[in-house]
């Protein structure tokens, strides 16, 4: 499948255009900036039908197979498309799961019947997805997590609980793993991965709130809930297997996701903008040469991050580890955002120290920011995991 | 969208280079050469200019490869890679400023040479080692068509190489540029420099009133272009020295042993190595991009992209050196360590042309007041 320039700049133009046109108004309630803190109702339901606008207009999943709801088009076109949500500065897309992980893993795993069943409700939001991977005492270490699915004739019965499952109260699906026995060779040998129906009885995602003080994620409790067998994935044993592909889509490294923006983006720009208006003893913080330095600083950084972004599609600047740059994207991007982000407390003075109101600085959004900054440096496997991840699957450095 | 183009041509031209200092460079040979007076054994010198390097941003009616600088950064960076000493920064400076600011007599008479394989040197800093490359106090005086020239140059690399030296020096209140040949220098003009980086052979170039003809000051006076030059080289040769110190900090940290396992479990080491491996990425992009910049003309966004590049490949490039010797033990303390040449190679390359918070400084008005 070729493309041209014309029909790249066609779209481009189209995709500029409609989203310049369609952006939502403010709501004049507060929205999340990713997926994982999503809080109320009324943002939920605010975000599912943004999804869906941008779906029936075909700007997202536009290069998954058609006959599964996608547009069967070339990625280039998704791309673009993407990168014009962004620039609209558009509302993200809520069911980050489902686009990111959970349909990319169906669509190369799943059976025909899978892929019919679960691919288009991703895509419009009709159906959101959540993920069971955490457990109250098996977070870092997933490989050991003791959630229970025991089979009894046609279904497995669950027991056990999953923590920090972000759309939990919200999700028709969850991503699952599960314990199906303990007496493998190794702790990884157990488990299995199933796609679980969320309105099953015995399953109760209950809310739990966040250092912001707003609702986002859940504790998922299993009592002896019974889900069909056949909505395993991958064999019995097999779950660490399809859980490390899905981690792949995850982070960024395997690519094949539907496209569209997963967050709120707080560039540099934001910042430095911030610096130019706050003040700091009288006069604009950007006057202030220690914040100069420091701006420069986190431009760089965030200039080094875009160029390593334009260099990997060169293959003859790879380097001698080829996949650093693709496997460090959520590792350099979300310290980068919480850097920033803890740094725009410090331009504004001692209004540095309030939180969301109508007194504080841009409403309180630079404070908020910064606590929900965490969700990218914990969430998807923390940033010290992120360490090691990489130097030992990019460096080859010996495991811990 | 800020993209890194790559050409065919440079990417036959990084492959050359990879291989060509791999073979020629191994550390065992970088240590022999330290004890040698020239910076680079001078048949390997012979094949560089064999392979067309000292010609190739000289244009093609003066007999070299007519390439952009920007094709002289996968050189620069494979000779960093292998800690590789030679003129050939030194001579490809030279040839900017002579291109640059030269004048049709000047260029005819220096760049064939330097094509040909002469190597040639710059010489710009002074004793009290500032960064701005027009703040100088050596002086040239006009009478008739003689100048008189007193100057004081430091860091002047394989001076008694060179065939031309290009000379900064004020001229009527003006900073301006001066070719002096070789056989022009009076004896004991040049004094050998000790310098951190035993691979480097630096000298101090001292004249009083040297007599020259007019002829030798250049029509132009780009210290910008310069300044561009050695901050897209000096930068190619960090990020080089990058990835060469990481492969000498994973090697030991994936063979030495202590209490039972491989140092390299321990994530006191492994967390600050994968901070160098994405120094290491970073800085090459930067690096990639101000030569992208470069190539294309792209005017208003170079200097910025080379200013970056010096200012995070320095710390970078410093920072890994620091570890490197760390990460060794007891054994990182000695001369044997391959880590102190890193170590050694990255504190010259953030010290000459500005280092980090030279750049930022400059860059600050750039990125933030418009
Ligand atoms: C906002 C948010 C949303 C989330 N959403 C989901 C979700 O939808 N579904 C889901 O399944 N999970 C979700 N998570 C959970 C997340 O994946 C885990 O919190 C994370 O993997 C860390 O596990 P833990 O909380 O048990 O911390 P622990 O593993 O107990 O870690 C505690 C500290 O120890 C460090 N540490 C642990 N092991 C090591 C090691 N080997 N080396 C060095 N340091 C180590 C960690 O870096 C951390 O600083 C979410 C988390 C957040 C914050």
């Amino acid at each position: 499948m070729s493309v041209t320039q014309a029909e790249i700049t066609e779209f481009e133009e189209q995709a500029d255009r409609w989203f310049a046109e369609n952006k939502p108004a403010n709501p004049g309630f507060i929205l999340p900036e990713t997926f994982m803190e999503v809080g109320t109702d009324q943002q939920f339901e605010f975000l599912r039908n943004w999804q869906q606008k941008v779906y029936e207009n075909g700007y997202v999943g536009m290069s998954w197979p058609k006959e599964f709801g996608g547009l069967g088009m070339d990625q280039v076109f998704q791309d673009i498309a993407t990168k014009a949500m962004a620039k609209h500065r558009v509302p993200f897309l809520p069911n980050t799961i489902g686009l990111n992980w959970a349909g990319p893993l169906i669509l190369a795993m799943g059976s025909q019947e899978e892929k019919s069943r679960y691919i288009k409700g991703i895509l419009s939001a009709e159906d959101i997805w959540c993920q069971g991977f955490s457990e109250p005492d098996h977070g870092s270490d997933l490989g050991s997590a003791q959630c229970k699915a025991v089979k009894d004739g046609d279904e497995y019965v669950i027991n056990g609980s999953k923590i920090w499952t972000s759309l939990g109260s919200y999700a028709k699906y969850m991503i699952l793993i599960a314990r199906t026995s303990t007496d493998g060779p190794n702790k990884y040998a157990g488990l299995s991965f199933f796609l679980a129906p969320m309105q099953t009885e015995g399953i109760e995602p209950r809310p739990i709130k966040k250092l912001t003080g707003e609702y986002g994620f859940c504790q998922t409790f299993f009592n002896d809930a019974r889900i069909p067998a056949s909505c395993m994935i991958g064999g019995e044993g097999e779950g660490w297997k399809v859980a490390m592909a899905t981690l792949m889509f995850e982070r960024g490294a395997a690519g094949g996701q539907a496209g569209g923006l997963a967050m709120m983006d707080l560039s540099i720009d934001d910042v430095v903008e911030l610096a130019r208006r706050a003040k700091r003893n009288g006069k604009p913080a950007i006057e202030d040469p220690r914040v100069r330095e420091e701006l420069v600083d986190l431009i760089t950084e965030a200039r080094g991050n875009s160029h390593m972004a334009a260099r990997d599609k060169v293959p003859a600047l790879a380097t001698d580890w080829p996949t650093a740059i693709s496997m460090s994207g959520k590792l350099r991007s979300s310290e980068l955002k919480r850097r920033m982000c803890q740094f725009a407390l410090s331009l504004q003075g001692a209004n540095g120290a309030r939180y969301v109101s109508s007194d504080a600085v841009d409403g309180g959004l630079w404070q908020r920011s910064y606590l929900n900054a965490f969700s990218g440096t914990i969430g998807g496997g923390t940033s010290q995991i992120q360490h090691n991840i990489i130097g030992e699957r990019v460096l080859g450095l010996p495991k811990g | 969208m800020a993209t890194i183009e790559f050409s065919e041509e440079q990417t036959m031209l990084m492959e050359t280079a990879v291989d060509f200092c791999r073979k020629q460079s191994p550390i065992e040979r970088v240590r022999a050469q330290i004890e040698q007076p020239q910076s680079v054994d001078p048949a390997v010198w012979q094949e560089m200019v064999n392979l067309g390097w000292t010609g190739i941003t000289v244009p093609e009616q003066y007999g070299g490869l007519g390439l952009s600088l920007a094709d002289a950064v996968p050189i620069a960076e494979s000779m960093g890679r292998h800690l590789m000493g030679s003129p050939f920064v030194s001579t490809t400076l030279a040839t900017q400023a002579l291109i640059s600011s030269g004048g049709e007599a000047l260029r005819e008479r220096w760049l064939p040479q330097i094509a040909a394989g002469t190597p040639a040197s710059m010489a710009l800093t002074e004793e009290d080692g500032n960064w701005n490359l027009t703040e100088i106090g050596s002086f040239a005086t006009l009478q008739g068509d003689q100048l008189s020239l007193t100057a004081k140059k430091c860091f002047v690399q394989d001076a008694p190489d060179a065939g031309v030296i290009v000379v900064s020096a004020n001229v009527d209140g003006r900073a301006r540029l001066i070719a002096i040949a070789a056989d022009q220098l009076p004896p004991g003009a040049l004094t050998r420099e000790t310098v951190i980086d035993e691979t480097r052979r630096s000298y101090t170039l001292e004249v009083d009133a040297l007599a020259l003809p007019v002829a030798q000051l250049l029509e132009g006076a780009d210290f910008a272009a310069i300044e561009r030059a050695a901050l897209l080289l000096l930068s190619a040769e960090m990020s080089g020295g990058l990835s060469g110190v990481l492969h000498v900090i994973i090697d030991y940290l994936t063979t030495r042993k202590q209490f039972d396992q491989y140092i390299g479990s321990y994530q006191s080491l492994k967390h600050p190595t994968v901070q160098i491996l994405l120094s290491l990425e970073a800085c090459r992009s930067h690096l990639y991009r101000a030569a992208t910049c470069m190539a294309q003309g792209n005017a208003t966004e170079l200097e910025a992209a080379l200013r970056m590049a010096k200012a995070q490949g320095s710390e970078a490039f410093a920072f890994a050196g620091d570890r490197a010797v760390q990460f060794h033990g007891g054994f990182g303390f000695t001369y044997e360590c391959d880590a102190q040449l890193f170590l050694r190679r990255a504190l010259w390359c953030q010290y000459q042309f500005g280092d980090a918070a030279y750049h930022r400084n400059l860059l600050a008005p750039l990125l933030l007041d418009d």
